[in-house]
């Protein structure tokens, strides 16, 4: 029989508001193997604790059950004092009767009623465990990181700073991500690749990071610590230990009409490629589906001209195995597609461009060399308008629910760069509110306004409709003046909603991080642990958790990073030992529970089976406890019942069943 | 409950949409081609509901200067759909005076070169019973 404490915490009044405590502790008295039961204003105080502490020395407690908050709140708190108080941390059950509870309901005697038999349940589990000891697994000193945009860089950096090696795992054929797309950035105006590409060099020069281009994260297994991740790098078509990045092949590559990604498809480009000038690694990749040699055998221009010999046609896919201690996802975003928005004309008109497509318009090495033109007959515009909120804040399915954050800021920028060059162009901002926190943002939009005259106007537009004349007809509305707008643009920029990068629903799943219904990255906690996945070593970085700008992506990228070298720091981590285990008596090798479970953790083995009467090789089930994160799916899955998750055993689940239903 | 908050109760009911959800973006009064003629802008609907203040709009002459046409509807990024507002204050008039304010019959006689296509569509849409 256990010897069993229960201590009452009355949370100030979180829980002693609605739960009279001091009848919970007089009840749970009365329950089987209790010992000891107190109530106390803060358990979790140091006060708190010591009492608890004082109870298992002087009552000799073998169990302790603690009715309080959460236990994600302070489960790990009371193992502790448990531990120090030389009792089996995995002795102490929590019985959550605050958030489960007294926050839950208004009635103080149905409230009562319902801790009381919270209380009951956590007795009568605790009643039935045992001692159970953590393992230890290794911890593989190198990092992952998936993503090579800025907040990918930033954290590699950090890592590798720290003396631990990092991977860059980047899909298109150069690191640098969104940023490298950008022109100038807010609120400085400095031009986004003189301040990206030193650290694009420095990631690509520091010995401790390597960079794998062209390549996609293909498979993932193992656990924090004991990762091990298949990286595909795609057939780059080019020896990147021959290429001098001299470009002749890209000039003389006959094959010109591919859109050009990097600029949003604004322009063209050749088959073989490198998407930037800046690109790193500076090698570039034959576009297969596009090149010429590839689709009809005849052409081979590129390996004709390339003094260095470094096309090689024939090179295939390589698959690279290698093991990480820690991950970190850093996917980015993209703009959502507008082919819902038939009311803003953007599939209709060249002339309706998102953000970023100005963005590019305005970079020196874009499109039209810097010069602001509208794309259907490269003349100058006169009038532009900006529409705020394009797909955020939708309530519909056309639309994103959140506030892509970063618009308010970069339309402001946009704005006043263009009423700095082009004085004599007249632009518009329909936004519905101007959200600019952060440090010097509303200086930076009230300069837009005050300094450089940009005409913002509260309202959403309705609709543009393109004219005969080739100018936009912009339908919108001052609610402040309580009068419709209509302005003859000649063009509109769309500030579309951001969504994370559609590859991570992928990748999410090969690493078992979860996502929320817009595709973006789970926190463990979403204010005290932000840049933790729920999945442990899965570290998150940059806008795959949630729309941010670069100042905010830098400084998650650092926080990601400190994170991670926190974790390869260690030599041994502390393995969950509730995981679960086969009773080979009962074991019939079914494979059931092999099918089932997600981590690959049970496999077959035959073993001598010695019992009264019984002595036998039998084919049982194996349950390897470093790979097992006791989700317990096997244990339903057993057809024998021999299958059991330690800590959470069916006979401990049934007790629990039954003292509530008692 | 006060008529005025019960009239308003009624006008949620009728039209199925939820004023809270209101951001104030005014792409329904962007969107507006009868917008001119209204006294009451369509994005003012919603605050006439949420101040109970049903009685207004059923004397306003929006309620019937709004063609239907359900521009607001289709582009409300909120999903609340001040056209369904109007139409549903319309009914309430309609259902107090007893009687359709247009009979079917009238239509044909009541057509006119210059009028809005999406008023027919409306009246159809209206009448089909």
């Amino acid at each position: 029989m256990q010897r069993i404490g229960v201590f009452v915490c009355h949370c100030g009044s979180n829980i002693a508001a609605t739960v009279d405590v001091k009848k919970v502790v007089e009840l749970v008295r009365m329950e089987p193997g209790v010992v000891w039961a107190e109530d106390y204003p803060y358990m979790c105080s140091e006060a708190g604790q010591s009492r608890i502490a004082e109870a298992i020395r002087t009552q000799k407690l073998t169990g302790v059950v603690v009715c309080s908050c959460s236990p994600r709140m302070h489960e790990a708190t009371f193992r502790k004092c448990a531990e120090r108080s030389g009792l089996n941390p995995y002795m102490v059950e929590i019985a959550n009767i605050r958030e489960h509870c007294s926050w839950i309901h208004k009635n103080t005697e149905e409230a009562t009623e319902k801790a009381v038999i919270l209380a009951r349940a956590a007795i009568a589990k605790v009643n039935l465990n045992t001692p159970l000891q953590a393992g230890e697994s290794r911890v593989t000193k190198r990092a992952l990181v998936i993503g090579g945009g800025i907040a990918g860089i930033q954290t590699a950096l950090d890592i590798a700073d720290a003396g631990y090696e990092v991977d860059i795992v980047e899909k298109t054929p150069s690191i640098g991500g969104r940023m490298s797309q950008l022109d100038k950035t807010f609120p400085t105006l400095d031009c986004s690749a003189c301040i990206l590409t030193p650290k694009m060099v420095e990631a690509s020069a520091n010995e401790k990071i390597t960079l794998y281009t062209y390549s996609e994260v293909e498979k993932v297994s193992g656990f924090v610590g004991d990762f091990t991740v298949d990286i595909r790098k795609k057939a780059r078509s080019v020896d990147m230990s021959k290429c001098t990045g001299c470009g002749v092949c890209q000039e003389k590559c006959p094959s010109r009409k591919t859109p050009n990604e990097f600029n949003r498809g604004l322009n063209t480009r050749s088959a073989i490629y490198t998407p930037f000038a800046q690109a790193i690694p500076n090698v570039p990749v034959i576009d297969r589906e596009h090149c010429i040699k590839f689709q009809t055998g005849k052409c081979g221009v590129c390996a004709k001209v390339c003094q260095a010999g470094a096309i090689d046609y024939e090179q295939k896919d390589e698959i690279i195995t290698r093991k990480y201690g820690a991950i970190v996802v850093a996917t980015g975003f993209d703009m959502i597609k507008l082919d819902k928005y038939g009311e803003y004309a953007y599939e209709q008109s060249p002339d309706v461009i998102t953000s970023l497509e100005l963005e590019r318009i305005m970079n020196a090495a874009g499109p039209t060399k810097g010069h602001l033109e509208r794309m259907s007959d490269h003349r100058p515009p006169k009038n532009i308008v900006f529409i705020q909120c394009v797909g955020s804040r939708c309530a519909d399915e056309r639309g994103k629910s959140y506030c892509s954050k970063i618009c308010c800021m970069y339309t402001a920028k946009h704005a006043m760069l263009i009423r700095d060059k082009y004085p004599d162009v007249n632009v518009t901002v329909f936004y519905i509110d101007v959200r600019t926190p952060g440090k010097n943002f509303d200086e930076f939009y009230r300069r837009a306004v005050e300094e450089y005259h940009v005409n913002y106007i509260k309202g959403q537009v309705g609709k543009v409709t393109p004219q005969p004349d080739g100018t936009l007809l912009v339908h919108g509305v001052d609610l402040l003046d309580n009068h419709q707008v209509k302005i003859e643009a000649d063009m509109v920029v769309l500030a579309a909603a951001i969504e994370p990068n559609p590859d991570v629903r992928k990748i999410a799943t090969m690493l078992t991080a979860s996502i929320d219904t817009n595709n973006f990255l789970t926190e463990a906690h979403p204010k005290l642990r932000p840049v933790e996945s729920p999945t442990a070593g899965i570290f998150l970085s940059g806008v795959c958790q949630g729309p941010k700008d670069i100042p905010e992506t830098v400084s998650q990228a650092g926080a990601a990073a400190v994170k991670v070298i926190g974790l390869l720091a260690k030599d041994k981590l502390l393995t969950n030992p509730c995981t679960a285990k086969a009773d080979v008596l009962a074991c019939n090798g079914c494979s059931a529970c092999a099918n089932v479970c997600p981590y690959g953790a049970i496999s077959y083995e035959d073993q001598e089976v010695r019992a009264p009467g019984v002595r036998e090789i039998r084919r049982v089930a194996v349950v390897n406890s470093a790979l097992c994160q006791g989700c317990g799916a096997c244990t339903v899955a057993c057809p024998s019942g021999a299958m059991d998750l330690q800590g959470f055993s069916n006979r401990q689940m049934i007790a629990e069943v039954d003292a509530i239903c008692r | 409950m006060t008529k005025a908050e019960k009239q308003a109760e009624e006008i949620r009911e009728i039209s199925g949409s939820d004023p809270w959800k209101c951001m104030k973006c005014g792409k329904c009064s962007a969107s507006c081609p009868s917008y001119d003629e209204m006294d009451i802008k369509p994005h003012q609907f919603v605050s006439y509901i949420l101040q109970d203040n049903v009685e207004a709009l059923a004397q306003s002459r929006s309620l019937w200067k709004c063609l239907s046409c359900f521009a607001c509807v289709e582009r409300c990024p909120r999903d609340v759909q001040p056209g369904r507002l109007v139409d549903a204050a319309r009914q309430l008039v309609v259902r107090q005076r007893g009687q359709d304010y247009l009979k079917a019959d009238e239509i044909p006689e009541l057509l006119d070169p210059e009028l809005p296509q999406q008023l027919l569509v409306s009246a159809f849409r209206r009448y089909r019973r």
